[in-house]
């Protein structure tokens, strides 16, 4: 059987749904397939042990777009926040920890000369983020044949550098290629502040606070700020919830979403994409194939390097997209007691990483695909602000895992038990009797989330969030302004600019470049 | 240690101890770092024997790819211009092949010896560039280069010189024909191939059967007049048939350094080699853009008037120049002054007068000459011998 649509899109992640979304706007006939059966991709919900529900990826919301937000009328559509502004708190085992939130810093431990120069330098670096967000809801200018629109895009970039004044555009040239380690220690004095930020810098990458780059991460995880959120947010109901909400926007829009229908292949007819073909062998046609999966996913699989040239093809295999976090959900019988923290405390984001060198040991394993053996947790306890995710008065505690590598030596299934174990004895750490309270637990590694939701190496971003793989050289050289490379193709998800993390603007831009090439009538 | 680390710094092809008792004028030079003779007595002899009668060249340094396994074909397709297809189990194809920029990184021979086996014949190293190319292809690529001996037998005594050798039916052989025969317990592959625009075939042989077949073929050759020659009677026998050489009238393209210096297939005059309707191969976009919106350069053989060799000369129209010379000789058996140009469009179509300036010296005396010439549409030298089967009886 075969189907005719203006567009197929790949895959129902929320950069999809928000691709679909203006493109069903502007009167374009829109069928999404995605494999899972919920929509949202890796903005999911799902039940983790009976009674309890997590999210299953992104656990904060910190960066979704304004506009996105409001051109999809998500508050109709059923988006609610359970709380915002939520501070982050650096744990320390003896209760004296370290809060964050926006420009400021409290703790024990802190002194005023650290509060200060930190009110400056997120100062300063809100200012280059301001920038980045400005570059990130825009397609990327392509370097050469660079057509009028192109050069004002290079123009508005170097214009908005040479508006930050010659001191802070010397400090962000200088500062934007080094690493977050370096940064911290030129400007900080505390352990625990160097550790919060350079956590920041690092979250959902394959890289250590000493990895060139890392002050990049940084300035990208403060465009949320910039986007109207002052530390995170979450959702009700989990970020499955935004992507039903999105999803309700976007069939409110006439879209199509088919859930459960796992794409095979994309289909070439002659030398363009021109359809796809699903598991179930059913194949659809479309003048335009729009993919939400990440590059390698969408060209290496299913495109196929056949069907593209070598040089291409190369590029393709060389983007660096090894994913580092893993997920740990724990069913908990009460409240955790986590020291120097009570009640409502509990709902904040709670950061596992004593010092800068404790994490960087910690991604050293990752290098040689090894687990770490004190990793760095960023923890939710959803319940706090959300009861209904667990059974009355249970609570359930979420956390973002790092560094776990894609495979381990032996195997995943030789070292879960082991992880899981050596996990809990953290926590336990922090939240004594911690143990005692776990009615389950679950822990998907970077395979499971390769698996479950197929981002290539279980890597958030759709691959590696580096300067030789953002703006124009995003996905990888050739393929920008949200082309793939492949006639009929076009890319929308976290692997095209400006990258990862529950923002929409990927899919936002793709919808726009698609609709003002006119490349589907 | 390499297996080569005795040998001198200059490679040696496995016919080199033939090869250096023939070369009496000790006039080697250098091919892709193997020694190879220039000249093994007097160019224009070894030349006349290309066209009169039989010569031998020693192309072993020439880079042999052993492409195999299920998706072969699927794979030189994508691979090269053409359409791979088409050049059935027993043929050779000439060919050549891009970057995703659609300029040439080299040409080159395609044998299909079976069902997804192939051996690709080049210029140029290519190991990288072959295996990056396998992405997505289930293949096996093998590198031949010094497992396989090579040599070139051309002129019109070369089938008769190669059948008292004893290749019974070898006069069968179509052009681009492949076939094989028993040689000493290895098989000695026969292609009806070669660079000289004659009658003339190759031959290929495992490395250590290489000297018994020199030898062989040298015995049986004697009344054939047959004759080694090196690489400059090479370099005017394949001026006078239109043969580009790599590396010299085109650069090949991953070996360019400056930007604009590689030329694209339709800027060599080799629009024939590209099969546009496969839906991809390398260089398929840019090639399709280049068609579109035009070429920078044209190839145009110049029939240059007197007798001076326009090498290296500029090409004038009204006094400006819209070209270089590539390659030039004086070519004997068509008595015409030849030269390969690369000419900027749109000048350099057939019919159109051009100027060469040629510059040339005489003990010590530099003399400038301003040649008329004229863009002809054919090479000077294609003679029928070189088509038909079987081959006159020479």
């Amino acid at each position: 059987m075969t189907e005719r649509h203006d567009v197929i899109l790949v895959g129902a992640g929320h950069n999809g749904l928000v691709c679909a979304h203006y493109l069903a706007k502007a009167g374009r006939k829109v069928l999404i397939l995605d494999s899972g059966d919920n929509p949202g991709g890796a903005a999911a919900t799902h039940e983790f042990a009976p009674g309890y529900s997590v999210s299953s990826c992104a656990q904060w919301l910190y960066q979704l777009h304004p506009q996105v937000r409001r051109d999809l009328e998500l508050e109709k559509h059923g988006l609610e926040l359970a709380a915002k502004d939520i501070a982050s708190v650096l744990l320390d085992a003896a209760g004296q920890h370290l809060t964050v939130l926006g420009a400021d810093v409290r703790g024990d431990q802190i002194s005023a000369g650290d509060i200060a120069a930190y009110r400056a330098f997120h100062e300063r670096t809100g200012k280059y983020a301001k920038l980045l967000a400005k570059v990130f809801a825009a397609r990327p200018p392509k370097l050469v044949e660079s057509n009028f629109t192109d050069r004002l895009s290079l123009i508005r970039l170097g214009l908005g550098l040479k508006m930050l004044g010659r001191d802070d555009m010397r400090d962000l040239m200088r500062i934007v290629l080094i690493n977050i380690y370096d940064l911290m220690e030129e400007n900080f004095d505390s352990p625990q502040l160097k550790a919060l930020l350079s956590l920041d810098s690092v979250q959902g990458s394959h890289m250590g606070p000493r990895t060139p780059n890392t002050v990049f991460g940084y300035l990208y995880r403060r465009v949320g700020e910039v986007f109207g959120y002052q530390g995170v947010a979450q959702v009700k109901g989990g970020m499955g919830a935004l992507g039903e909400a999105m999803a309700a926007a976007v069939r409110a829009q006439g879209v199509d979403i088919r859930l459960g229908a796992r794409v095979n292949s994309i289909d070439m007819i002659g030398d363009r994409a021109g359809g796809v073909t699903l598991a179930s062998g059913e194949h659809f046609t479309a003048e335009l194939v729009v993919s939400n999966a990440d590059p390698l996913t969408t060209l290496a699989g299913l495109v196929g390097y056949r069907n593209m040239e070598t040089g291409m093809a190369r590029r393709i295999s060389q983007i660096r997209c090894r994913g580092a976090a893993a997920r740990l959900h724990l069913a908990l019988d009460g409240l955790p007691n986590f020291t120097g923290l009570n009640g409502q405390q509990l709902g904040q984001r709670l950061l596992i990483a004593p010092d800068m060198n404790y994490i960087e040991r910690a991604f050293n394993a990752v290098k040689y695909s090894e687990i770490s053996k004190a990793p760095v947790m960023d923890i939710s306890i959803p319940t706090v602000h959300d009861p209904q995710c667990a059974p009355s008065g249970k609570h359930v505690l979420s956390a973002t895992v790092q560094f776990a590598p894609f495979e381990p030596a032996g195997g995943w299934e030789a070292h879960r038990a082991g992880f899981t174990e050596r996990l809990l004895n953290l926590l336990a750490e922090y939240a004594p009797g911690i143990r005692e309270q776990v009615v389950a637990s679950e822990l998907l590694t970077p395979a499971d989330l390769q698996r479950d939701y197929g981002m290539t190496g279980g890597h958030w971003h759709h691959g590696e969030l580096s300067l030789d793989q953002v703006m124009m050289m995003r996905p990888f050289p050739g393929a920008t302004q949200y082309a793939s490379g492949i006639d009929g193709l076009y890319l929308c998800g976290a692997g095209a600019h400006p990258g990862g993390g529950v923002m929409g603007l990927a899919g936002r831009n793709a919808a726009r470049e698609i609709l003002r090439r006119g490349a589907v009538a | 240690m390499n297996a080569k680390s005795d040998q001198t710094m200059m490679l040696r092809t496995p016919f080199h101890s033939r090869v250096a008792t023939a070369c009496e004028l000790n006039d080697w030079g250098s091919w892709k770092g193997y020694t190879t003779p220039r000249a093994y007595t007097d160019v224009e002899l070894e030349y006349f024997a290309i066209r009169n009668a039989a010569g031998v060249f020693d192309l072993s340094p020439m880079n042999k790819y052993r492409i195999a396994g299920p998706d072969a074909q699927a794979y030189l397709n994508r691979l090269v211009t053409r359409d791979v297809s088409k050049v059935r189990v027993g043929r050779v194809g000439y060919t050549v092949w891009c970057n995703d920029a659609g300029q040439v990184m080299d040409d080159g021979t395609i044998f299909h010896l079976g069902e997804n086996d192939y051996r690709i014949c080049a210029y140029a190293r290519a190991v990288d560039w072959l295996h990056w190319s396998a992405l997505g292809f289930d293949v096996e690529i093998v590198d031949e280069s010094d497992e396989v001996a090579a040599l070139a037998v051309q002129g019109p005594t070369s089938c008769a010189a190669l059948l008292a050798m004893g290749l019974e039916g070898l006069e069968q052989l179509k052009p681009f024909g492949l076939t094989s025969f028993p040689f000493e317990g290895e098989t000695l592959m026969v292609s009806r191939t070669g660079f000289t625009g004659d009658l003339g075939y190759e031959l290929w042989i495992a490395a250590h059967k290489a000297e018994a077949l020199w030898d062989r073929l040298f015995e049986a050759g004697k009344p054939y007049l047959i004759k080694p020659f090196g690489s400059d009677a090479l370099e005017l026998a394949r001026i006078e048939t239109g043969f580009l050489q790599a590396g010299v009238d085109f650069l090949p393209a991953e070996s360019a350094v400056r930007s604009g210096r590689s030329r694209s297939p339709f800027e060599l005059g080799l629009a024939w080699l590209v099969a546009l309707d496969k839906p991809v191969f390398n260089g398929r976009k840019a090639l399709l853009r280049e068609q579109a919106e035009g070429s920078r350069y044209r190839f145009a053989i110049l029939d240059v008037e007197g007798n001076k060799p326009a090498h290296n000369a500029f090409i004038l129209k009204g006094g400006n120049k819209v070209g270089t010379v590539t390659s030039a000789a004086w070519c004997p058996t068509a008595k015409s002054n030849i030269a390969f140009a690369q000419i900027e469009m749109p000048h350099g179509a057939v019919g159109e007068q051009l100027v060469a300036e040629v510059y040339y010296q005489r003990e010590l005396h530099w003399t400038r000459v301003l040649a008329p010439c004229t863009v002809i549409d054919a090479p000077v030298f294609n003679p029928p011998r070189r088509r038909a089967t079987p081959p006159g009886p020479f």
